[in-house]
């Protein structure tokens, strides 16, 4: 029975909302792995992104909660999203025409990019401040659990309960449909192989008569589109501030870079790498250890590697470990 | 070095100047003091990432970590000790991060030292995870003990009680120390990488301030740091001191708040004027056209037998001892360190501003995009709020838009810094006063 409840236990403040956690930071680092494949550049707007993305499919989701919108059990944002990804995209398609498609043009070297991508983020950080405040907008409505604690205890009869909130149900979902569609797209369809052809050599490719800018356009699109519902599932899971938007372009540049920069399957393992790590490392595990250990014996202290503050320094050390060792990443990435 | 050059340098500098009395005269003079001051601590940071990335090329997006170690040094100089709080624990605090150092350095030693094999990869782990064990059990203790003493008013070791003044280099060394650290492991990395790898460094080293409480307080913060410059209070006393305001016909009140921040210009003057001249003398030397040459074209100087690496690593080093020596002034101007302040937006990328729109690789150019920055960083928020209020002015009292507008003119400032950084380095990506 014991050993029931440490597997519980461990699922609950662990495994669930570190594979929650995990996706939404896959789909982040997904993001920034295509940018840089095709575009070549690290995108610092991208956790801005992901901010202007949610805040603008929470606005409409209040728009369709005023109006008596709602779909029952689920969260009405995810009706919001295709909105979110349509403003996104726009926006994206903008900053490329205004601001990157510039230095393309001039083949500038890639840390002009870079320093562009710093001009977009002080500006994409301005427009949501503006526009929803600084404050924490929660915005997930339905039902709270698909299994609360207390249901899982009077179904198991164990001592400990397992909750499954709805929203870490719709991450793991969502994330599987985007996934899948992506991959779909990257390895079945025409435009998709393009795009990879375009990836692995550029000067190959345009030769072999793809449009480069065709190319650019759709991957801004799909940056957009898998930014926003990243952006709006972390917010539906956690809550929403822009500064923690802002803060979250480290774990996601951790697992791109970790997964290896440029290569979508890294990026979602680097993902889930991060994440499980990040709730390992700073989960006090006497609880576990408790239900572990023969008869009553509690460990003395909360057996805790890391306070929680300290989440930055585990993507970090994970960071630096793989490069000091594999400096590609774990699959394959670029090195340019 | 043609004078057409140092012409438009000049009449840019005239123009800031301006901006600076103006404020002045429309504000008042205390404002643009305080503006001023910073502006001078802006500048010496800019000076310190234009020596990384514009003679070296390197991408640092850590400068907030090093500008905060800065502010750390200037507590842990000029604070009196807490002497309950060393008896305490602040041996065991100390020995804690000893043994934490030891077994990193036991770790190192076990890889570099033995034979390839899956038993190096095990040695390495055992020293890891045991000292990790056996320093937390000693660390702990200390830590505590530490906190419990007095917590409300101190509740940390305190510093050392000495002047403020000499924190200043003290910054500078401690953030050199990191770089050093950060340089050794990172720099071999690309330059999207060591972005990263320095972002997410300047990240931990906020966390590590603001919970650390044995250290410097943590979240409660330090207050009353003190100053190397006399007190508005203690000049309003002084007798000679309101004899010469009575003579110039001056309010004693604000005469002694202007003398005050003059006194901290003046010093900040002396050392931004100092590294200005060490600067000059750098880039102009041989030296400086070895860095230029590295940043230009690494494989060209490395077959002419440079030592790429090192040159790296040493600029970094310096680059960021003047962010830390930035910092430490800046925690002096403030008498407080405040963890929960430093944001990466305004310590690190809004310096990255400064530099490009100055000009990298200019000397100059650096200051005065320190200069211009800051200003334009403080004073578009009441030109935001201005327009904003002429916009809205046509709108019904009392509208939620008109309420909303307003409130968020505070947040023009970000969008004002992009849109700057964007249209310098689309129209003139060299900066207003480019590399010669």
């Amino acid at each position: 029975m014991d050993f029931l409840n440490a597997i519980v236990a461990l699922m609950n403040f662990v495994i669930i909302p570190a594979t929650a956690y995990g996706a939404q930071l896959a789909l982040g680092a997904l993001g920034v792995t295509l940018i840089y494949g095709i575009l070549r550049f690290s995108n610092f707007a991208h956790g801005d992104t992901m901010a202007f993305g949610a805040m603008v499919t929470i606005l409409v989701t209040w728009g369709l909660q005023a109006a008596g919108i709602t779909l029952g059990p689920l969260p009405t944002a995810l009706l919001a999203l295709p909105f979110g990804i349509l403003a996104t995209g726009l926006l994206v398609l903008g900053t490329d025409r205004l601001v990157y498609r510039f230095y393309r043009q001039q083949k500038a070297k890639p840390i002009i990019f870079v320093i562009a991508s710093i001009g977009v983020m002080f500006i994409l950080n301005g427009i949501v401040r503006f526009i929803i405040g600084v404050d924490d907008q929660r915005f997930t409505d339905g039902e709270r659990f698909i299994i609360s604690a207390r249901t899982f205890r009077d179904m198991t009869g164990l001592e400990e309960g397992l909750a499954f909130r709805t929203t870490q149900g719709i991450t793991i979902v969502v994330v599987l449909i985007a996934v899948i569609l992506l991959f779909w797209f990257l390895n079945r369809t025409r435009t998709g192989k393009a795009m990879r052809a375009f990836s692995d050599n550029e000067d190959l490719a345009l030769l072999s008569g793809i449009n480069p800018e065709r190319v650019v356009m759709i991957t801004w699109l799909i940056v957009a589109a898998l930014a926003t519902t990243a952006g709006v599932l972390y917010g539906l899971d956690k809550s929403f501030k822009p500064f923690t938007y802002f803060q979250l372009l480290l774990p996601i540049f951790a697992a791109a870079i970790v997964g290896g920069l440029g290569n979508p399957v890294g990026a979602i393992l680097g993902g889930f790498l991060i994440a499980f790590s990040e709730v390992g490392v700073t989960y006090a595990f006497r609880k576990v250890v408790g239900y572990l250990a023969p008869g009553d014996w509690e460990p003395e202290g909360l057996l805790q590697l890391l306070s929680t503050d300290y989440k930055f320094a585990v993507s970090f050390g994970i960071l630096l470990i793989v490069l000091l060792f594999r400096p590609t990443g774990i699959m394959k990435g670029k090195s340019v | 070095m043609t004078r057409q050059v140092d012409m438009r340098a000049i009449a840019l500098f005239a123009l800031v100047a301006l901006l600076f009395i103006g404020t002045g005269f429309a504000q008042s003079w205390n404002t643009a003091l305080t503006i001023f001051n910073m502006g001078l601590v802006s500048a010496i940071m800019a000076l310190g990432v234009n020596m990384q990335w514009g003679y070296a090329g390197l991408f640092n997006v850590g400068i907030m970590g090093f500008v905060a170690l800065g502010g750390l040094a200037a507590v842990l100089v000029s604070m009196p000790p807490v002497e309950e709080a060393w008896a305490a624990g602040g041996i065991r605090v100390l020995l804690g991060l000893v043994l934490g150092a030891a077994t990193i350095v036991a770790a190192i030693l076990a890889w570099s030292r033995l034979p390839k094999g899956r038993l190096r990869v095990l040695v390495m782990i055992a020293i890891l995870v045991g000292g990790f064990f056996i320093y937390r059990e000693v660390f702990d203790g200390g830590v505590s003990a530490i906190e419990a003493v007095n917590p409300a008013s101190t509740g940390y070791l305190g510093g050392l009680g000495l002047p403020v003044i000499l924190a200043w280099p003290v910054g500078g060394l401690l953030a050199a120390g990191a770089a050093w650290i950060i340089g050794k492991t990172a720099l071999g990395l690309r330059s999207d990488y060591l972005a990263i790898a320095t972002l997410g460094i300047s990240e931990i080293i906020i966390a590590i301030l603001k919970n650390e409480d044995w250290l410097a307080r943590g979240v409660k913060n330090v207050t009353g740091v003190p100053r190397p410059v006399p007190y508005e209070v203690d000049l309003q006393r002084s007798e000679s001191f309101l004899g010469l305001a009575d003579r110039m016909g001056v309010d004693p009140v604000t005469f002694s708040s202007i003398t005050v921040k003059l006194s901290y210009a003046a010093l900040f003057l002396v050392v931004l004027l100092g590294l200005i001249w060490l600067s000059e003398k750098a880039l102009n030397s041989p030296w400086g056209r070895m860095m230029r040459a590295i940043r230009d074209n690494e494989t060209a100087a490395e077959a002419m037998g440079k030592d790429v690496k090192a040159r790296h690593l040493q600029i970094f080093i310096l680059g960021s001892a003047v962010c830390g020596l930035a910092g430490a002034m800046m925690t002096t101007l403030d008498s407080q360190l405040v963890p929960g302040t430093y944001q990466p937006l305004r310590f690190t990328f809004l310096i990255w501003v400064m530099v490009i729109v100055g000009g990298s690789g200019n000397n100059w150019g650096a200051v005065l995009g320190g200069f211009l920055i800051w200003w334009l960083w403080i004073m578009v928020e009441p030109l935001g709020l201005g327009l904003m209020q002429m916009i809205t002015s046509g709108m019904a009292e009392g509208s939620w838009l008109r309420a909303h507008l307003i409130d968020s003119a505070a947040y023009m400032r970000l969008f004002t810094m992009g849109l700057v950084l964007l249209l310098v380095l689309r129209f003139s990506p060299r900066g207003l006063i480019p590399e010669r």
